[in-house]
């Protein structure tokens, strides 16, 4: 009993981080169509941004929650200024422009904090079921999740702001004959893209610590995900990660965790083949 | 008639060039540069196998290392339980070709078609790259041959001479074969785009659905063209598992993302092109690698450098270094031929 209670917990665990993997990316393509090949650099930034404010005193939680989300922000604002602005329309521009952004992210982290592992032990300590520990740390992912899904979904749905970003992903320049800066929207996406994956990027660091090279591991199966999931970005993101997420979590438990990670790509392949436009292209399509 | 002296030229100048090193190089180069230059032969095959494919059929494939990985541990498999590596050879070509023709099948049967078809691709060499990591140990063994997990093959034959088992090639030996096959499948890969087939994967790049209303059946030809790219790829890592060793990364997304960057630098839509921004990259990579090692360089990270450099050449020449030739020379031709001032017309106004 308190295993299949364990193989729950891991299941939405699984789920959670695919979503604050995914979430910044989506957010970024869902909106404006760009590929941010340096998706996973930021995320990288933010876990770096996370234990550097640790170890300079500040409270792990602030650091968590306010210091990586606002670097990665920022960073992400400077970004879209100097660089993607020049390149909306072309997607291969901003391919190779990304690209070059997260080899050039990874060789300045790299010169300034070193090669090594990084780490911070994760908090919360851990609790018992039966004859089975497992961390807190790990619900409380589950739940920053649920909040960040949910937030989004009101912030889209019933603020101002909310409006006018998806009239610009509809239909930008409709949305700029009716009044709204397009190009304004697009910066302040991207800096919002970049902050959910600074937030990303620091609450995954106590996990698995942080090495400049991890944005390889993350930005494949955030990128899976988000194609996987269509053209809604909270949705598609949602229903993608759940699929996934259990997928790889009971191959795991089946197999090995190489296996594991297999079996979430051969999902993913079948899932595409089947579904060529990602999940919220045929179903929920009217969804945010 | 001007253009076709051009082009004719312009192949003559590359068959020379390509002559020049496959004489040259040997007889002047000290065997660190020979061996060097085997292993940028054979990035330069895989750099034209994206080219071809992406750059003439419109199929962004995030995945070539998937091919040029399973053509490299297809020739060190067959090589070391086989002995002779003629057979090996190829398998190396034939085996990512197959492999290629049922995944394009599963792909292009089910209209699947650009960024999602990139996503599938990279999903599928990731999935080899994650699985071939994890096959140290015994039970992984194919024949005689370990796969070696994540070390990789080390002990990779070196090609033989056909039928003759004992005598293996030489370094300079491998050069010449990587640098002639190199310029063979330069020019057939032209050939092949200038007969009605090429024609037909050229249009089904600028328009799928109106080539498929001119009645041609536009997937078979995509499997074709793709079958075609993974072969080349394949070929790339036969060769590459010459000159270097057989391990795991051949499979890795960096290797995909290089590949995808050579083809964006040297000019989306050549085919000289990726092969001279696979080169430019391979000896700026290389280079900035030994600057980094020499006292008081230690802060030029290879990785900050290339990025910064890729970044400013996105926005500086955003198609490529062969448009900016082209565009240099017409510049150049526009200087130098003055047209003389066309003569007054005669006004054509009605009279009123």
């Amino acid at each position: 009993m308190d295993y299949v209670v364990i193989l729950l917990l891991q299941i939405g665990s699984a789920i959670a981080s695919l979503v604050l993997l995914s979430i910044g990316l989506a957010v970024i393509f869902g909106m404006m169509r760009v590929i941010n090949l340096a998706h996973g650099e930021f995320l990288m930034l933010g876990g770096y941004a996370a234990i550097t404010a640790y170890n300079l005193g500040v409270n792990l939680w602030i650091a968590m929650i306010v210091v990586a989300p606002v670097t990665v922000g920022l960073f992400g604002a400077l970004v879209e200024r100097l660089v993607i602005r020049h390149l909306y329309g072309r997607l291969i521009d901003t391919m190779l422009a990304t690209w070059g952004l997260s080899l050039a992210m990874i060789g300045f982290v790299t010169v300034v904090f070193g090669n090594t592992v990084s780490g911070i032990s994760a908090p919360l300590g851990s609790f018992q079921i039966g004859a089975y520990r497992t961390g807190v740390y790990e619900l409380f992912l589950i739940l920053v999740a649920v909040v960040l899904l949910l937030s989004g979904w009101l912030v889209l749905r019933y603020t101002r702001l909310g409006l006018i970003a998806r009239g610009t992903m509809q239909n930008a320049g409709m949305a700029a004959a009716l009044g709204t800066n397009p190009s304004a929207v697009y910066a302040v996406t991207f800096a919002v893209g970049a902050a959910l994956s600074g937030l990303a990027g620091g609450l995954l660091a106590p996990l698995s610590g942080v090495v400049p090279t991890i944005g390889a591991a993350y930005i494949a199966k955030a990128f899976i995900t988000v194609i996987s999931g269509g053209a809604a970005i909270l949705s598609g993101t949602a229903i993608a990660a759940a699929l996934l997420g259990t997928i790889n979590t009971v191959a795991t438990f089946a197999f090995t965790s190489v296996l594991g990670e297999v079996a979430l790509l051969v999902a993913a392949v079948v899932l595409l083949r089947l579904l060529p436009q990602g999940i919220t292209g045929r179903f929920f399509r009217r969804a945010l | 008639m001007k253009a076709r002296a051009f082009s004719i030229l312009g192949n003559l100048v590359v068959l020379a060039a390509g002559l020049a090193v496959l004489f040259g190089l040997p007889a002047y180069g000290e065997t660190y540069l020979i061996i060097n230059s085997t292993i940028f032969a054979a990035f330069a095959i895989l750099a034209l196998s994206l080219a071809l494919i992406w750059g003439y059929a419109g199929i962004l494939c995030f995945g070539q290392a998937a091919f040029f990985g399973l053509g490299g541990y297809t020739y060190a498999v067959t090589a070391i339980n086989m002995g002779d590596t003629t057979v090996p050879a190829l398998l190396a070509v034939l085996v990512p070709a197959a492999f290629a023709a049922l995944l394009g099948y599963f792909m292009f049967w089910g209209r699947i078609s650009d960024v999602y078809l990139g996503v599938i691709t990279l999903t599928v060499s990731l999935i080899f790259f994650r699985f071939i990591n994890q096959t140290a140990g015994e039970q992984w063994n194919i024949g005689d041959a370990p796969l070696g997990g994540f070390n990789g093959i080390p002990a990779t034959p070196i090609l033989n001479w056909p039928a003759r088992p004992g005598d293996q090639l030489a370094p300079e030996d491998v050069f010449s074969l990587s640098v002639g096959l190199l310029l063979i499948v330069y020019f057939c890969c032209k050939a092949l785009l200038a007969t009605s087939f090429g024609r037909v994967i050229v249009a089904i790049r600028e328009n799928e659905t109106r080539a498929e209303l001119l009645g041609y059946d536009t997937r078979v030809y995509k499997l074709a063209i793709f079958v075609i790219g993974g072969a080349l790829a394949g070929l790339a890592g036969l060769l590459f598992a010459n000159s270097v060793f057989v391990s795991p990364t051949m499979f890795s997304l960096p290797v995909s993302g290089q590949i995808i960057i050579w083809v964006i630098i040297g000019g989306l839509g050549t085919l000289i092109g990726p092969i001279i921004g696979c080169i430019l990259m391979q000896f700026l990579t290389n280079y900035l690698g030994t600057l980094s090692q020499l006292k008081g360089f230690g802060w030029v990270d290879p990785n900050l450098v290339l990025g910064v450099l890729l970044v400013i050449f996105v926005l500086a020449v955003p198609k490529g270094l062969t448009a900016l030739v082209t565009d240099a020379w017409r510049g150049l031709k526009g200087l130098a031929v003055r047209r003389p001032a066309a003569a007054p017309q005669p006004s054509e106004r009605a009279s009123d």
